[in-house]
């Protein structure tokens, strides 16, 4: 008596096999697309013009407590902390705070005249998918990225956000 | 007194609960005041509305024709990831975004099925899903659902692992 597997049998098990192989691989590929998290890793370092045309080397900020800002100005929310951005930069710039704000507009007009209209005193540059990408991908504003004075990514902290916990946490790191 | 583990785990549970209610109403406290945005997703009924998980398997399924998928955000969002196959049209809270749109879809029977999304911000205060949809609610197409993203398109998306695209 044969013991063989009849043919359509073997054939759906390699079919099966193909399947999973391919379900392995997309799943591999996708863990390692969500896994680029540059949290607890040092900060991507980028050199950019401001929209003030001055040069922005971000390890020029080394020694200082950074918070990076990717926001647009069709983000509502993005707009609501601007505010908030602003006023810790006058109340904790003194002990090292340092904000710096990426804009993730297609162009820099509109980031500009927002830029005036909430009177920033701080930094702004005009990403681009490259920059995003090298920060693990930005699908989605605001996102903020608390870096240490050795330039390392302490917190991320995406969407809205309640803003006194990133006080809270920045807070132990500044100057007394 | 003797503690049950049925009674440990149901105060942990009220506890946490507090927390998380303490929480949202202290977020939406800082955001108090903000304005929605006309056109914003509000204004979508809800039986237009598509979950991430339900979009899925329709992309997955096999049936004849898959649905024409537009992201109406920044191109710079799409390019930094979007649904395998979709297009990019412009940004809907923009006249030009809308006159790109309307272009693309102009020459499509009204019946043809069309998936809009964004995932800039979240769900609502979302400003281009409202006034994309009415421009295709205007122009008499009778098929076109909204992507649900609650977040944005990473949280509710790429993050789950479901496919993503890089590229302009």
């Amino acid at each position: 008596m044969s013991m063989g597997i009849p043919q359509p049998a073997l054939r759906n098990s390699t079919l099966v096999r193909v399947i999973l192989f391919l379900w392995l691989g997309v799943n591999a590929a996708l863990a390692s697309f969500a896994a680029t998290s540059v949290l607890h890793k040092a900060a991507p370092e980028f050199v950019r013009t401001d929209l003030n045309h001055r040069r922005l080397d971000l390890r020029a900020y080394r020694g200082k407590i950074v918070l990076l800002n990717f926001w647009a100005t069709w983000c509502a929310p993005c707009q609501l902390e601007m505010p908030r951005f602003v006023a810790w930069q006058n109340q904790y710039g003194p002990r090292g705070l340092q904000i710096i704000g990426v804009s993730m507009d297609d162009d820099s007009a509109a980031a500009n005249s927002l830029v005036k209209k909430l009177k920033l005193n701080y930094p702004v540059v005009m990403g681009d998918e490259k920059l995003g990408h090298s920060y693990g991908g930005v699908m989605g504003l605001p996102i903020t990225f608390l870096i240490d004075s050795h330039g390392k990514v302490q917190a991320q902290y995406q969407g809205e956000t309640n803003l006194n916990s990133i006080e809270e946490q920045f807070k132990p790191l500044l100057r007394p | 007194m003797k503690f049950s583990f049925a009674r440990i785990s149901g105060t942990l549970a009220v506890l946490f609960t507090f927390a998380l209610l303490s929480s949202k109403v202290q977020m939406q406290a800082q955001f108090a005041g903000a304005s929605v945005p006309n056109g914003s997703t509000l204004t979508i009924p809800v039986a237009q509305i598509i979950q991430p998980e339900a979009l899925l398997h329709l992309l997955q399924g096999t049936g004849a024709e898959k649905p024409l998928m537009l992201q109406v955000g920044s191109h710079m969002m799409y390019a930094e990831g979007h649904i395998p196959g979709s297009e990019y049209v412009g940004q809907g809270s923009q006249p030009a975004g809308l006159q790109q749109l309307q272009n693309r879809v102009s020459s499509l029977p009204r019946k043809r099925a069309i998936i809009l999304y964004c995932g800039c911000c979240p769900w609502n205060r979302c400003p281009n899903l409202g006034p994309a949809f009415a421009k295709l609610h205007d122009m008499g197409f009778t098929n076109v659902k909204v992507l649900y993203l609650a977040d944005n398109f990473g949280t509710n998306w790429a993050n789950k692992g479901y496919p993503v695209e890089q590229g302009r």
